[in-house]
């Protein structure tokens, strides 16, 4: 039987806790091979969609589906997955060796072959065995203990990995480290990983595609670009990096672009979007880098402009944040990037008058 | 300054004092009402009895002697089945109790309330209650005639397992609590873990569950155990005449027989027992909190 592109199918899946739908009829496929991350705020049903999948909640509706079968009654054990925990989960009284063979042990594998199975696991996590097997996880470091979870998770040779915020715990250095290494299994050894996480730093940084969860539904699902660069929603624009919200009134359109009135007289052009009625009123997100600043009548030609008070200017070191407001009161963040000494930025003061320009192409229209 | 203050500021520079003087007034009370009386009782098991009951200087073993008469070999052979088969009827009922109260969310806190309510009362009085359960015109047999199970009624009272139900029954709270108390610790992602590992359900009892709460189960068994090989009352009251256990025996030498060396044998022969069954216990305890062996 030639294997499913689709590894993992959710198809109208819903999940409620008492008078709340946790997960709200969910429908997604995770390819083969793919990083794939739920991507949420806590509470968003991210956490209890990887649960549905690795078993531990049963759907109240609709499918899960596993290489193919429907997998809704079936037990974890029976699931051929293997999951990473978010608190690691290694068993105390068992030694790191012991830990990593005990999926091993419960399939009855010959006691030669888990010994060699568990060395080249903890070398595929770049643990030691000689140094760590006989060590208690009490006695390693929250990083070490990732490592050994990992290991104990792919001495199975799953198809499908399940990580519920595995980096939660370690610090920002290590957790940079692990997401690289992470990627670099993924791509190594051809595992599908499905990843929850609320970062999203972290979901960008690692994922072929990510779905983000708002309210137990997706609200997106597709690559980071894909994501960042066309957020479909508010939340959406909100949740992933920072995003600038500018309203107005839909007017007429010329050559692909849309004239939108903002509530304080000032206009700007739109890009063609579905979502777009005359006379409606449209939301449209903008990303603080995709912003410039100028002097009062020097924007330039054929990019949207609108004037703006300085407010505050915050020094991150490679870029400049300029907190600017515009007529109608609107906060608006441009970030300007430091060139260092080829392009020396505008030197910007609290309550200097300026112009917001940036291309109409970079308006992001949003559905309500 | 007042003199509160200087006595204040004395012990505040001197921790050691402090600390025996938060020490002294317990231990002074336990050396005088267990340790005395102990090293009394170790002497007169020892001694000879006088000819009108007390006690008469000298030195004898006689007193252990009598005590490996087979008659009093099969009171402490019944005693150690009765506290064995208490200790292990507890854990049947107690574990699976213990667990769903920690399962058991916003009705943890009940449900536990409900587990020490006969604390409430007198051990003696819940003991009488259960001999009103127990007689042939009790409250079971009524019951059962009613239904028409039995016509004759049956007779439960003064037998062993009237005694065994009596014994479980007041014990069983003291393996619920410390087995839930180490449920309750034990991590629930461990056993989805495991499950997803490849572990069924007995498999995670046994490499999971038991090993970690090993010391809550040790802990549960001691403190049925040890009161129960001690037990006089419910036997007395259960068993009558009939199923006599080393509590009662001791009982009677003190009271009636008026012979307190031999009583006072008995119960050395009794504490033995129980040393060595906390030694061994917590040598269990010990075991399981080390690692389950290593990986060659």
């Amino acid at each position: 039987m030639p294997e499913p592109e689709s590894v993992v199918e959710f198809r109208g899946v819903s999940r409620r806790f008492g008078g709340m739908l946790a997960v709200n009829d969910v429908t997604f496929a995770i390819r083969r091979g793919e990083f794939f991350s739920l991507l949420g705020p806590s509470g968003c049903g991210k956490t209890t969609t990887l649960r549905l999948l690795a078993g531990f909640e049963t759907p109240d509706a609709g499918e899960v589906r596993i290489l193919g079968r429907v997998a809704n009654r079936e037990r974890p054990y029976e699931r051929g997955l293997a999951m990473v925990f978010q608190s690691y989960a290694l068993f105390p009284h068992l030694t790191v060796a012991r830990n990593v063979a005990f999926g091993l042990e419960q399939r009855k594998v010959r006691a030669a072959e888990v010994r060699e199975r568990v060395a080249r696991a903890l070398e595929l996590v770049r643990l030691d065995p000689a140094t760590y097997a006989a060590r208690m996880p009490a006695q390693l470091s929250g990083g070490q203990r990732q490592r050994v979870a990992l290991a104990r998770a792919l001495v199975l040779e799953p198809r499908i990995l399940l990580l519920d915020e595995p980096l939660g715990a370690l610090d920002l250095k290590l957790r940079k480290q692990m997401q690289l290494e992470l990627k670099a299994l993924n791509r190594e050894l051809g595992v599908t990983f499905v990843y929850v996480t609320h970062d999203q730093e972290e979901a960008l940084a690692m994922s072929d595609r990510i779905a983000v969860m708002h309210d137990g539904r997706i609200a997106q699902l597709g690559t980071p670009a894909e994501i960042y660069e066309s957020p479909r929603t508010a939340f959406v624009a909100d949740f992933i990096g920072e995003a600038n919200f500018l309203g107005g009134r839909v007017g007429d359109a010329a050559a692909g672009m849309w004239t939108v009135t903002r509530d304080d007289g000032t206009r700007m052009r739109v890009p063609d979007h579905p979502a777009l009625r005359a006379a409606a009123r449209v939301e449209v997100a903008v990303r603080p880098e995709w912003l410039d600043l100028s002097r009062p009548g020097e924007g330039p030609p054929g990019e949207n402009a609108l004037p703006a008070t300085v407010q505050d200017v915050i020094y991150l070191g490679e870029t400049m944040h300029v907190q600017v407001t515009l007529g109608d009161g609107t906060p608006v963040r441009v970030a300007v990037r430091n060139e260092g000494q080829l392009i020396k930025p505008l030197q910007w003061r609290r309550g200097d008058t300026c112009l917001v320009t940036w291309l109409p192409e970079d308006c992001q229209v949003l559905e309500p | 300054m007042t003199a509160r203050r200087r006595l204040l500021g004395w012990l505040h520079e001197r921790p050691r004092v402090r600390g025996w003087g938060l020490f002294a007034p317990g231990a002074a009370w336990i050396v005088l009402f267990f340790l005395v009386p102990l090293v009394i009782l170790l002497a007169y098991s020892f001694m000879p009895r006088g000819t009108y009951g007390g006690v008469v200087p000298g030195f004898t073993l006689d007193n252990y002697r009598r005590f490996f008469d087979p008659l009093y070999l099969g009171i402490l052979q019944r005693t150690v089945l009765l506290s064995l088969l208490t200790t292990a009827l507890c854990l049947l009922l107690g574990f699976p109790t213990a667990w769903a109260i920690a399962r058991s969310g916003r009705w943890r806190n009940t449900l536990l309330f409900l587990a020490i309510l006969p604390f409430w009362t007198s051990a003696l009085v819940r003991t009488y209650a259960t001999m009103v359960l127990l007689r042939d015109t009790g409250l079971v047999n009524a019951l059962l005639k009613r239904l028409g199970v039995i016509d004759l009624p049956l007779h439960m009272l003064y037998t062993e397992g009237a005694v065994l139900a009596g014994l479980v029954y007041g014990a069983l709270p003291f393996m619920i609590l410390p087995i839930y108390s180490s449920l309750e610790k034990l991590d629930p992602a461990l056993l989805e873990a495991a499950e997803v590992l490849g572990a069924r359900p007995w498999a995670r009892l046994a490499r999971v569950v038991l090993p970690l709460t090993a010391p809550g189960i040790a802990a549960g068994c001691m403190l049925v155990f040890i009161p129960t090989l001690g037990s006089f009352v419910v036997p007395d009251l259960l068993g009558g005449a009939k199923v006599m256990m080393v509590g009662n025996l001791v009982q009677n030498q003190f009271g009636a027989a008026r012979d307190w060396p031999f009583g006072s044998a008995a119960s050395f022969v009794v504490m033995t027992l129980v040393l060595a069954a906390v030694m061994g216990l917590l040598q269990v305890g010990r075991r399981e909190a080390q690692p389950e062996g290593r990986a060659e």
